[in-house]
C-alpha cells in the first residue's frame, strides 16, 4: 500500500479554480463513495476547505492511482484535466505523510498556526469513517496526524501570539484590563476591523456593547448584530465616561476626539483606564490622547507593529514544528515496516529452528554413540516435521492483506516471538 | 556554630540564589515565566522559620528585640504576604521584584550583632507580641505593595509606549497589579492603625503616658499619613494606576527610613536597648 495525496490549496490555485472544484457538503459523502468503489484507490479521504481541496489516499500503484485520482476529480467537477495539471501537487509515500502532518498542523495553512484546519481535517475523516472509505493505513496516518498537530500546539509556541490587528487589539485589552467581563466597548463608525475586532471582544465575554454611526441606519444594524445599544452620534462623547474600550473608525477626515474632551472624561470616570483603538485612516483621535494618565491609545500602526513581531516570532516556532515533523514521519514509516510480514517470519523461523536444534542434541546424547548415516537420518526427520508445521502460518501471513497487523500480533503472541519494533502505538 | 546562625546562613543563601533567579528571569526573553525562585524562596523560608522558632525559645519571646531580629522578622512578614498572593493569584514575576527587598532586607539584618538579649522588664507586656506582629505585618503589605507598584510602573511603560517585548508578556496585567497594589494598602493600613494603638496603650502602662514625640512614632504618624493620603486620593478624586503606584513607592520609601533611619541615626525607646 502507498499513500498519496492529490490536492491544491491557496498557493497553487486562485479562489476561481478552488471553488470550482470544492466538495461541498453532499458532494463530499458523494465523492468519497465513487472514490470507494475505484479500482486503484483502496482508501480515500477528502479535505474541502475554503483554502484547499485534497483528496488523500492508499493505493496499490503509484502513478495508476494519481491518474485515477486526477481523472475523478476532472469527470466529478466537468473541469479540464489541463486546468487540474497547472494547480495540483502531488506528494507520494514519504511527503504525502509529511504534507498530511503539515496539514494538520497548521503548517501549511495561509496564516500559520490557525487552529481551525485541524477541526476541518477531524471533520473530513469523519465524514469517511461514515462512508467506511478508509482502511488500516488512513486511520492509523489520521490518528497520527492529530497527535502531531497536538504535539506541535504543545511544544511550539506557534499559535501562542495574535497575527490579526483585531485580535492584537483584544490580546491588548486583556493586558490592560485582564477580565473582560465587567466591561464595555463602543464602536464608533464601521469597517472590517473594527467590527471584526468587537466580535473578538464579544467572544472574550465583554459586558456591554455600544454603537454610534454618523447615519443611524447603520448604527442599529450594527446593534442588532452586536446585542448592543445604539448611541446618537452627535453625543457619543457624553456617552464615553462609562465605555472601557473605544473602537474608532470613521471615515471623517480630521479628529473627532481631541485631548481635553479625553481629559474631562476621565476626570468624570475618576480616572479608571480607557483603551482607545483608532483603526481609521487618516487617524479620527488626538495621538496626544496617549499622553494623558490611565489612557491607552493604539493606532492601526501601532497593531501593525506588533502583529509583524508576531509573525516573525511563528516562523521560528514553525522551524521546530518542522523538526517534530520530521521524528514522526519516521515513526510512521517504522509502524508501516513492522507490516511486513518478513520478520515476524524469520523470528518463528529461528525459533522452531532453535527448539529443534536442542532436542535433538538432548536426544542425541541420551542414545549414546550413532552411526553417522542414522544421525543424519535423525536431523532430516526433526527438520521436516518442523519444516511442514511452519509451513501454512508463513504462506498465510504472506498472503494475507486485510488484517495483516492482527495477525502477525496473534502469532507473536503464540509464539511468544520478539520482534523488535519500538514504534509507539497511539 | 550555634543553630539559629546556621540556619539564618541558610536562609541568607536560598533568598540571594533566589533573588538572582528572579533577576534573571527578568532578563529571560522566553513569554513564559519559570517558577524556580518561588521554590528556591520557599526553601530559605523554611530555614528561616525554623531560625525564629530556635531564637523565640532561646529568648522566650517573639524574637524583635534588636535590629538584627527585626529585620529579620520583617523579611519573614514580606515572605508570608509574598507566599500568599503567589500562590492565590499567581502572578507572573512577582519574586523577580519582590525577592530583591527581601534579600536586601535579611542581608542587612545580617550586619547587625546577632545576641539573643532577655526582654527589657519595660517591654515585657502582652501588648508586645501583638503590637509588633500588627506592625511588621503592616510594613510588610507595604513592601509588597512597593513591588507591585514597581510592576505596574514597568507594565505600563510597556503599553504607553508600545513596547510589548518578553517582559510584557510575562508580566501581569495592569488592572491585576493596581487592584492588588489597592488590596495591599487597604490591608496595610489598618494593620499599622492597629499597631498604632497598641504602641499608645502599651506606652501608657510601660511609660504612663500615650504619646511622647518619640522619633519613631513621628515617623509611624507620618507613614500612616501618606496611606490615609493614598487612599483618599484613590477614593475621591481616582488617584489610580500610576499615580498610585508611584505614592505606594514612596511610602516605603519612608518606611525604610523610619526603620533603619530613626533606630541608627535619631534615637528613642524604639532604639533596642
Amino acid at each position: 500500500m502507498e499513500i498519496l495525496v492529490v490536492g491544491l490549496n491557496h498557493k497553487t490555485a486562485p479562489i476561481e479554480v478552488r471553488e470550482k472544484v470544492a466538495f461541498n457538503g453532499p458532494k463530499l459523502e458523494e465523492a468519497v463513495n465513487i472514490l470507494k468503489t475505484s479500482d486503484v484507490v483502496k482508501e480515500n479521504i477528502i479535505l474541502s476547505t475554503c483554502n484547499r481541496v485534497e483528496i488523500y489516499a492508499g493505493v496499490n500503484e503509484i502513478n495508476a492511482g494519481v491518474e485515477g485520482i486526477k481523472d475523478f476529480i476532472s469527470d466529478f467537477h466537468k473541469v479540464p484535466k489541463a486546468l487540474l495539471d497547472k494547480s495540483l501537487y502531488i506528494h507520494k509515500g514519504q511527503e504525502a505523510i509529511r504534507h498530511m502532518y503539515r496539514v494538520a498542523a497548521s503548517l501549511d495553512s495561509m496564516v500559520v498556526g490557525e487552529p481551525q484546519i485541524l477541526g476541518q481535517l477531524k471533520d473530513a475523516y469523519d465524514a469517511a469513517l461514515q462512508n467506511k472509505t478508509t482502511g488500516m493505513y488512513l486511520n492509523k496516518l489520521m490518528r497520527k496526524s492529530v497527535s502531531v498537530a497536538k504535539r506541535v500546539r504543545t511544544e511550539t509556541k506557534i499559535a501562542e501570539s495574535a497575527v490579526s490587528i483585531s485580535f492584537a487589539a483584544v490580546e491588548l485589552a486583556k493586558k490592560i484590563f485582564d477580565d473582560l467581563s465587567s466591561k464595555s466597548f463602543m464602536l464608533i463608525g464601521a469597517g472590517e476591523m473594527a467590527e471584526l475586532a468587537a466580535r473578538h471582544l464579544i467572544n472574550s465575554g465583554i459586558k456591554d456593547g455600544y454603537v454610534t454611526n454618523r447615519t443611524t441606519a447603520r448604527a442599529e444594524e450594527l446593534a442588532h448584530e452586536f446585542r448592543g445599544k445604539v448611541v446618537l452620534f452627535d453625543n457619543f462623547t457624553q456617552e464615553l465616561r462609562h465605555i472601557d474600550i473605544v473602537i474608532c473608525s470613521t471615515g471623517a477626515p480630521h479628529y473627532i476626539l481631541m485631548k481635553e474632551q479625553v481629559h474631562r472624561i476621565m476626570k468624570e470616570r475618576k480616572q479608571k483606564p480607557m483603551f482607545i483603538i483608532d483603526i481609521s485612516v487618516p487617524r479620527n483621535i488626538d495621538p496626544e490622547i496617549n499622553d494623558l494618565d490611565n489612557v491607552y491609545l493604539y493606532d492601526v500602526d501601532n497593531l501593525q507593529g506588533i502583529i509583524e513581531t508576531n509573525i516573525q516570532e511563528r516562523a521560528k516556532e514553525a522551524e521546530k514544528a518542522e523538526q517534530i515533523v520530521d521524528d514522526e514521519i519516521g515513526s510512521f514509516l517504522k509502524w508501516t515496516a513492522s507490516l511486513t510480514a518478513t520478520p515476524t517470519i524469520v523470528a518463528l523461523r529461528n525459533k522452531a529452528e532453535e527448539i529443534r536444534k536442542s532436542e535433538l542434541e538432548k536426544t542425541l546424547m541420551k542414545m549414546g554413540p550413532l552411526e553417522e548415516k542414522t544421525i543424519r537420518a535423525i536431523e532430516q526427520l526433526t527438520s521436516s516435521i518442523v519444516n511442514k508445521l511452519i509451513h501454512p502460518p508463513t504462506a498465510a501471513l504472506k498472503a494475507e492483506e486485510e488484517d495483516k497487523e492482527q495477525m502477525l500480533g496473534i502469532i507473536q503472541k503464540l509464539y511468544n516471538l520478539q520482534i523488535e519494533d519500538d514504534n509507539d502505538k497511539t | 556554630m550555634e543553630i539559629n546562625v546556621l540556619l539564618f546562613e541558610l536562609a541568607l543563601t536560598f533568598y540571594f540564589i533566589a533573588t538572582i533567579a528572579g533577576i534573571v528571569e527578568i532578563f529571560r526573553g522566553k513569554k513564559t515565566s519559570s517558577r524556580l525562585a518561588f521554590y528556591l524562596a520557599a526553601t530559605g523560608f523554611l530555614f528561616h522559620t525554623a531560625n525564629i522558632i530556635v531564637r523565640y525559645i532561646q529568648g522566650g519571646h517573639i524574637p524583635v528585640t534588636n535590629m538584627h531580629e527585626a529585620t529579620s522578622f520583617f523579611s519573614w512578614c514580606v515572605l508570608i504576604l509574598f507566599f500568599f498572593h503567589e500562590l492565590r493569584y499567581k502572578l507572573g514575576l512577582l519574586s523577580s521584584f519582590i525577592m530583591p527587598i527581601v534579600f536586601l532586607l535579611m542581608f542587612s539584618a545580617s550586619i547587625f550583632p546577632r545576641e539573643i538579649k532577655a526582654l527589657s522588664p519595660v517591654l515585657q507586656s502582652y501588648w508586645f507580641g501583638i503590637h509588633v506582629i500588627l506592625a511588621f505585618l503592616g510594613d510588610a503589605a507595604f513592601a509588597m505593595a512597593c513591588g507591585i507598584g514597581i510592576m505596574y510602573l514597568l507594565q505600563e511603560r510597556f503599553v504607553k509606549s508600545k513596547h510589548l517585548g518578553g517582559l510584557f508578556q510575562k508580566l501581569p496585567s495592569l488592572q491585576v497589579l493596581d487592584d492588588i497594589n489597592y488590596h495591599l494598602i487597604t490591608l496595610g493600613f489598618p494593620l499599622l492603625t492597629f499597631a498604632m494603638i497598641t504602641g499608645v496603650i502599651w506606652a501608657n502602662s510601660a511609660w504612663g503616658t500615650y504619646w511622647r514625640w518619640d522619633p519613631k512614632e513621628v515617623w509611624s504618624l507620618i507613614t500612616w499619613l501618606i496611606y490615609a493620603l493614598v487612599l483618599h486620593l484613590r477614593l475621591t478624586v481616582g488617584w489610580r494606576g500610576k499615580k498610585a503606584a508611584i505614592l505606594s513607592i514612596v511610602g516605603f520609601v519612608i518606611i525604610i527610613f523610619a526603620f533603619y533611619g530613626v533606630t541608627l541615626i535619631l534615637k528613642g525607646s524604639h532604639v533596642f536597648m
